[in-house]
C-alpha cells in the first residue's frame, strides 16, 4: 500500500495506519522529497519530523521510506566544508539556488568530482578488521585521511585492492571477501548519527586541551578527551570565548556546531578562520575545521539533528587517530528544539515545558566524548566543549542544572564582570574543574612544578580578595590593615594583569603555556615581596609608589610571547628593588 | 483546481482559528479567502491562513478576526498560493496595512513581482559579514554601541521612555559611510502601536524629508492580533526586496517587539498550545529568530538591511523572555535606564547594559578614528568602576573614599552629563566624540587608564583638557 502525508502541522507531519516504518527511519517526505525522520510509531499514526520548510505540502502527498535510520556520509573532503544540520553542503546549495536556502535540493554531502590522490595500504590475501586502515589520502595540507573498515566488519580477507592513484570519493579502492559474500569498500561510508561509533577502549584523562587562555589552562583547565559547559546570559561572552578556543586549543581538528544561532557569525567563523593563520602549522585555520551552521531561522527539526551530525564526524576522526575538540553552540537552542518538537507531538512536559527525556538525551550526548584507543590500536579524543543559554541568565533553570550533572567543567560567566568588560568573563569564584588532579602529573613534568603551587597561591589570593569585598562594601577599603589592602593589590593585579585577556591583541589573544607560568610567578613574587616589606614596617604608600603593580598590569602586552628573559628580569629586579626599600 | 471550489459554512470558531471539513487538495500554508454574508445581506471579504491539517480537516487562523463569522454564513476559497505581497519601488512613500494591502487610498501597487511574506533562510556562506558603520550622531551609540550596516540593534526601553525620540533621531541623522553610501531608505513597521505612536514617526518622517524614502506597515493597537503577526513579515519582505534585488541600505524599524509576541501568545493559546515560559510559546526564540534573522549583507548586492527593532520590557525587566530571547538573536542591545531618564538626561541610555556585538569589526583603523576601540574599553571600565565607587558612597559616605575613587565620581557625572546627554537636535561627528571622549579621561588620574598603552595616553592625555568641565 502506498503510505501518504495525513496531517501536517508545522515540521511534524503524519501517516495514517500504515506499518511500513521502523523507529528512527530516514523517509522522504512528499513530492518535493524533503529529508524526515520516523520520530514515533504505533498502529494508528507514523509520525515523522521533517528537516526541511513543510510550507506548500498537501495531505496526500507520497512519503517513501529509505530503509536506513538518519546517517552521516564519512570520507575525505569533510573538513574545511561548511554543512547543514543534516550534512548539506551549504557551499554547493548556494551555487545551485543562490543566497537563500532552499528546500528539497537533494546534495551529496562530499564532492563526487573531487580526485583524491589514494595510497593503498592493503595488498590481495591481507587479512582487514573492524576499524583498521585500508587506504589513505591527503584531504587538506594538514589532515591525512585514514579510510577505515567499517566496525561491523569481521576478519576478512582482501580479495581485490586497487593501485595506488586518483580516485574519486564513490570509487571501490578494496574488496573483501566475508562468509555473507563479497564487500566494496569505496572512500566514503555511511554511519547512524544516533548511534555512537565504538572503540577499543576508554583511557583515562590525563593530558589538558591547551587553549592558551589563561584563566582557562590555569584555573579550569579541561582535559582532552573531557566535556566542559560555557554557561552565560547574552552578551556574556559564550560566542566569543568559543571562538578563542577554536583558534588557539591544540586539537587537531575543530567540529564547530553553530545549533540555532546567528547566521552573521557563522560568516565570521568563514571569513576569520580562511584569513588565521595557526602559528603552529602555518596553514589556514580552515584546513582543520569543520563547520556546521543550522542559523537560528532554519528548520528547527535539522536543529536537533545538527548536534548528532557533528559528533559523528568527530568520532569519524577521532577513530584514525587524531584529538577533536567540538564546539557546540548553543546546546539550550538544541534542547529548545527537543521542547518545540515535543510540545507538536503533544507529550507531557517536564519543568518548564522541556520533554521529561531531556536529561537523558544530554547524557548521551556529553557520553560521546572521551580519550579511547581506536579499533585500529590509535589514540585518539574528543574533547566536547558546549555553551549554555540559560534564559533570564538564571542558572536553575533545567538545561543548566543537567548539563551540570554530565560535565566535569564549568566555565560560568559573570554578567556582572561583562558589563564592567572584563573578557573572558569567566567567574573564578563560581567556575570549577573537576580534571585537576587527573592532569596534575601533566603540569608538574611537562610545565613546571612551580605551576601548581603558584596557581593554588593565586586561587588563594583571589577568594580571600572576595571575602574582603564583603567588608570593603560595608566600611570601605581605607580602614583596612596594610597587608589585607596589599591583598587587594594583588588580587586586582591577578584579575587585571592576569585573567583578563585582549583577544583583539595580537600577543594576548594566544599566550603559551610557559609565559602563563612566568606571568604568575611575576605577580606572586611581587606579593611575597611587598608582604615581607611589610613586616619591615615599610608602608604600603612606598610600595604602591614603585610603579611594578602599574608595570606588571601591562606585561602581557609589553612581553613578547617569543621571548620570556623579559619576564624573568621582571621578577629578578622585583626581589632586587621591593627587596632592598627600607622604611 | 481546488481554486474553483467554494466551502460552503465552517465545522467550528475558536478565537481567530476556523476549522473545515471535506477540504481536498489544499496545502499547509495555503492563503484562503473567506466571504461572509451578513443578516442584511452584506458581503465582506476576510483573509486566512492554513496553520494545520489531518485529513480532509483543516485549521484556518482568520487575519481580520472571526467576529461575524457563524457555522452558515461564510463561503471558502482556497487560492493555492502562500501569503504573498506586491513588491516594487512603487512602495517607497506608500502608506500600508499590516497585512500589506495599501491603506493611503491612493490606489493599489502595480507590482514588479510577488514576495511571499515568509522569506526564506539566508545561506550563511551568501551572507557578507557586515562592516561598514552607520554613523548615527548620537556619542554614546557612535562610540560605545557602533550600528553597523546590516547589523539588528534593538533598543530595550520602558514605557515612558524616549525611546521613539531616539530612534527618529537615528533616522534623521543616519548617514552611511564607505562605499555606496547613496541609495538610503526605510521601512517601518509598527505592530500594535498607538495611532498617535504611529503618527509621530510620520510627521517626523515628513519633517526630515525622508517621507519619500519610507514605506510604512501599520498595524494599530486595535487592529486584529493575527495581522500583527504578519506586519513584521511583510515589512522585511519589502525591505529584503528593496535592499538585495535594487540595491538600496534600508534601516528597518520594528515597534514594538513586545505587543508582537503578545499576539502571538494569544494566537498560541487559542490553538492550544503547550505553553513554554510565562505563557509564551515554546517556539517564541524561534519565531523572533524568523524575523530578527532577515538583516544581513548577502554577495551579490550592494543593499543591506539594518534592523532596530524598539521593544518595551514589561515592567523594566531585561530577564522577562521578550528582551531576554531577542538578545540571545540580536547582535547586542541599546538600553535604556529609567534611573537616568529621570534626570533629565536624553538619550538615557544605560552604557554599560548596552552593547553592540559587531562594532569591533567596524570601528577603529580605516573604519572611525584609529583609537576608537581603545578609548570604547576604557570609557566602559572606568564607568564600571565609577557604579562600584558610587555603590560604596552610598554606604560610607562620599567623603571617605580612596582620591581615586573620588576622580571616578568626578568622571561619571561629568560622561553622564557630557557624553551620554545630547540634544535631540545635535549631530555629533565621530571626531568630535573621540576628543570629547578624551576631554572626560583626563579627569582621571593618568595611572587609571588601564586599558589602553602608554604610547597612546601620552600621546592625547592632558589633565589641562578636563578643566572645561570644571570652568
Amino acid at each position: 500500500m502506498n503510505d501518504v502525508i495525513f496531517s501536517i502541522n508545522g515540521p511534524v507531519v503524519k501517516v495514517k495506519e500504515s506499518k511500513t516504518f521502523s523507529m528512527l527511519e530516514m523517509v522522504l517526505v512528499g513530492d518535493k522529497k524533503l529529508i524526515g525522520e520516523v520520530i514515533d510509531v504505533d498502529d494508528a499514526y507514523t509520525v515523522i519530523q521533517v528537516y526541511e520548510e513543510t510550507s506548500g505540502m498537501r495531505p496526500g502527498e507520497p512519503v517513501v521510506g529509505t530503509g536506513a535510520p538518519m546517517f552521516a556520509t564519512l570520507g575525505p573532503g569533510i573538513i574545511s566544508n561548511i554543512y547543514d544540520g543534516i550534512e548539506r553542503p551549504l557551499t554547493a546549495m548556494r551555487d545551485i539556488s543562490g543566497a537563500f536556502v532552499t528546500e528539497g535540493s537533494a546534495l551529496p554531502a562530499l564532492d563526487l568530482k573531487r580526485r583524491f590522490d589514494v595510497t593503498v595500504k592493503v595488498t590481495l590475501g591481507d587479512i582487514l578488521a573492524a576499524g583498521q586502515v585500508y587506504a589513505t589520502c591527503p584531504e587538506t595540507p594538514l589532515i591525512t585521511h585514514k579510510c577505515l573498515a567499517p566496525p561491523d566488519l569481521e576478519r576478512a580477507t582482501v580479495s581485490y585492492a586497487a593501485p595506488n592513484g586518483k580516485y574519486c570519493v564513490d570509487d571501490v579502492i578494496v574488496k573483501v571477501k566475508t562468509p555473507a559474500g563479497e564487500r566494496s569498500f569505496t572512500l566514503a561510508q555511511k554511519w547512524a548519527i544516533r548511534k555512537p561509533r565504538p572503540v577499543k577502549s576508554r583511557e583515562p584523562l590525563t593530558r589538558p586541551l591547551v587553549t592558551g587562555q589563561r584563566i582557562i589552562d590555569t584555573m579550569v583547565p579541561v582535559a582532552k578527551g573531557g566535556t566542559a559547559a560555557i554557561p552565560g546570559g547574552f552578551g556574556t561572552g559564550k560566542t566569543m570565548n568559543q571562538h578563542q578556543i577554536a583558534k588557539w586549543c591544540d586539537a587537531d581538528i575543530i567540529v564547530y556546531i553553530g545549533c540555532g544561532e546567528r547566521g552573521n557569525e557563522m560568516t565570521q567563523v568563514l571569513e576569520e578562520f580562511t584569513e588565521l593563520i595557526d602559528p603552529k602549522s602555518g596553514r589556514p585555520l580552515t584546513d582543520r575545521t569543520v563547520l556546521i551552521a543550522n542559523t537560528s531561522n532554519m528548520p528547527v527539526a535539522a536543529r536537533e539533528a545538527s548536534i548528532y551530525t557533528g559528533i559523528t564526524l568527530a568520532e569519524y576522526y577521532r577513530d584514525m587517530g587524531y584529538h577533536i575538540a567540538i564546539m557546540a553552540d548553543s546546546t539550550s537552542r538544541w534542547a529548545e528544539a527537543l521542547r518545540e518538537i515535543s510540545g507538536r507531538l503533544e507529550e507531557m512536559p517536564a519543568e518548564e515545558g522541556f520533554p521529561a527525556y531531556l536529561p537523558s538525551r544530554l547524557a548521551e550526548f556529553y557520553e560521546r566524548a572521551g580519550y579511547v584507543t581506536t579499533l585500529s590500536g590509535e589514540e585518539g579524543s574528543v574533547t566536547i566543549i558546549g555553551a549554555v543559554s540559560p534564559q533570564g541568565s538564571d542558572f536553575s533553570e533545567p538545561v543548566t542544572q543537567n548539563t551540570k550533572r554530565f560535565v566535569r567543567c564549568f566555565w560560568a560567566l559573570d554578567k556582572a564582570l561583562a558589563y564592567a568588560r572584563h573578557y573572558p568573563a569567566i567567574n573564578w569564584i563560581t567556575s570549577y574543574t573537576e580534571y585537576s588532579d587527573q592532569l596534575a602529573d601533566y603540569y608538574n613534568s611537562r610545565v613546571s612544578d612551580e605551576f601548581l603551587p603558584l596557581r593554588q597561591r593565586m586561587v588563594n589570593l583571589l577568594a580571600e580578595e572576595n571575602n574582603l569585598m564583603e567588608i570593603v562594601k560595608l566600611i570601605g577599603a581605607d580602614v583596612l590593615p596594610d597587608d589585607q589592602k596589599l591583598t587587594l593589590e594583588a588580587a586586582k593585579l591577578a584579575r587585571v594583569g592576569f585573567l583578563q585577556q585582549n583577544a583583539f591583541h595580537k600577543d594576548d589573544t594566544y599566550v603559551p603555556i610557559d609565559k602563563q607560568l612566568y606571568m604568575m610567578k611575576a605577580i606572586i613574587t611581587l606579593y611575597d615581596c611587598c608582604l615581607s616589606a611589610l613586616s619591615k614596617g615599610v608602608p604600603l604608600s612606598v610600595l604602591t609608589a614603585s610603579g611594578w603593580f602599574e608595570k606588571l598590569t601591562k606585561m602581557k602586552y609589553d612581553i613578547p610571547n617569543g621571548d620570556l628573559s623579559g619576564l624573568k628580569d621582571y621578577i629578578a629586579n622585583i626581589t632586587k628593588e621591593i627587596g632592598s626599600v627600607r622604611s | 483546481m481546488t481554486a474553483d471550489i467554494q466551502y460552503t459554512g465552517l465545522s467550528g470558531i475558536n478565537g481567530p482559528l476556523i476549522a473545515l471539513d471535506g477540504v481536498k487538495g489544499a496545502a499547509f500554508d495555503e492563503i484562503a479567502e473567506i466571504e461572509i454574508e451578513d443578516a442584511n445581506g452584506n458581503r465582506q471579504k476576510r483573509t486566512g491562513r492554513i496553520v494545520e491539517m489531518s485529513g480532509e480537516r483543516v485549521i484556518l487562523q482568520v487575519f481580520e478576526g472571526t467576529s461575524g463569522l457563524s457555522l452558515t454564513n461564510t463561503r471558502t476559497l482556497f487560492t493555492g498560493k502562500s501569503l504573498q505581497i506586491p513588491l516594487g519601488t512603487e512602495l517607497l512613500g506608500r502608506v500600508m496595512n499590516g497585512s500589506g494591502k495599501p491603506a493611503d487610498g491612493l490606489g493599489d501597487i502595480f507590482p514588479e513581482k510577488y514576495g511571499d511574506i515568509n522569506g526564506r533562510a539566508m545561506n550563511p556562506v551568501a551572507r557578507k559579514y557586515p562592516r561598514n558603520y552607520i554613523h548615527t550622531g548620537i556619542s554614546s551609540i557612535d562610540c560605545l554601541m557602533t550600528l553597523i550596516r546590516g547589523q539588528k540593534l534593538p533598543i530595550f526601553s520602558g514605557s515612558g521612555l524616549s525611546h521613539n525620540k531616539l530612534a527618529a533621531q537615528i533616522v534623521k541623522q543616519a548617514q552611511l559611510t564607505g562605499e555606496g553610501g547613496g541609495d538610503f531608505g526605510i521601512v517601518f513597521a509598527a505592530m500594535g502601536v498607538q495611532n498617535d505612536v504611529a503618527e509621530y514617526f510620520r510627521r517626523s518622517f515628513e519633517e526630515t524629508g525622508a517621507a519619500g524614502r519610507v514605506v510604512m506597515f501599520l498595524n494599530l493597537s486595535s487592529d486584529p492580533i493575527i495581522e500583527r503577526i504578519l506586519t513584521p513579515r511583510c515589512a522585511l519582505t519589502a525591505a529584503e526586496y528593496l535592499a538585495f534585488e535594487k540595491n538600496m541600505h534600508i534601516l528597518v524599524i520594528m515597534t514594538d517587539v513586545t505587543s508582537y509576541a503578545e499576539a502571538l501568545r494569544e494566537f498560541s493559546s487559542s490553538k492550544g498550545e503547550i505553553p513554554g515560559r510565562k505563557g509564551y510559546p515554546g517556539y517564541l526564540y524561534s519565531d523572533l529568530a524568523s524575523l530578527y534573522e532577515r538583516a544581513g549583507v548577502i554577495e551579490g548586492s550592494t543593499g543591506s538591511v539594518t534592523q532596530i527593532p524598539i521593544l518595551t520590557m514589561p515592567n523594566d525587566d531585561i530577564t522577562h523572555p521578550i528582551p531576554d530571547l531577542s538578545a540571545y538573536i540580536t547582535e547586542g542591545q541599546m538600553v535604556f535606564d529609567r534611573g537616568l531618564d529621570s534626570t533629565g538626561i536624553y538619550p538615557g541610555l544605560s552604557v554599560l547594559m548596552s552593547l553592540s556585538r559587531l562594532m569591533k569589526d567596524g570601528i577603529g583603523k580605516g573604519y572611525t578614528r584609529d583609537d576608537h576601540p581603545d578609548v570604547a574599553n576604557q570609557l566602559f571600565a572606568a564607568y564600571a568602576r565609577t557604579q562600584d565607587a558610587r555603590s560604596l558612597a552610598s554606604v560610607i559616605g562620599e567623603d571617605e573614599l580612596t582620591a581615586a575613587d573620588k576622580a571616578f565620581m568626578k568622571f561619571g557625572v561629568q560622561f553622564e552629563k557630557n557624553f551620554v546627554n545630547q540634544g535631540e537636535n545635535e549631530s555629533r561627528s565621530i571626531e568630535t566624540t573621540i576628543e570629547l571622549a578624551w576631554d572626560l579621561l583626563s579627569i582621571l588620574p593618568k595611572n587609571e587608564l588601564d586599558r589602553m598603552n602608554d604610547a597612546l595616553v601620552n600621546e592625547h592625555y592632558d589633565a589641562k583638557r578636563a578643566e572645561r568641565f570644571f570652568a
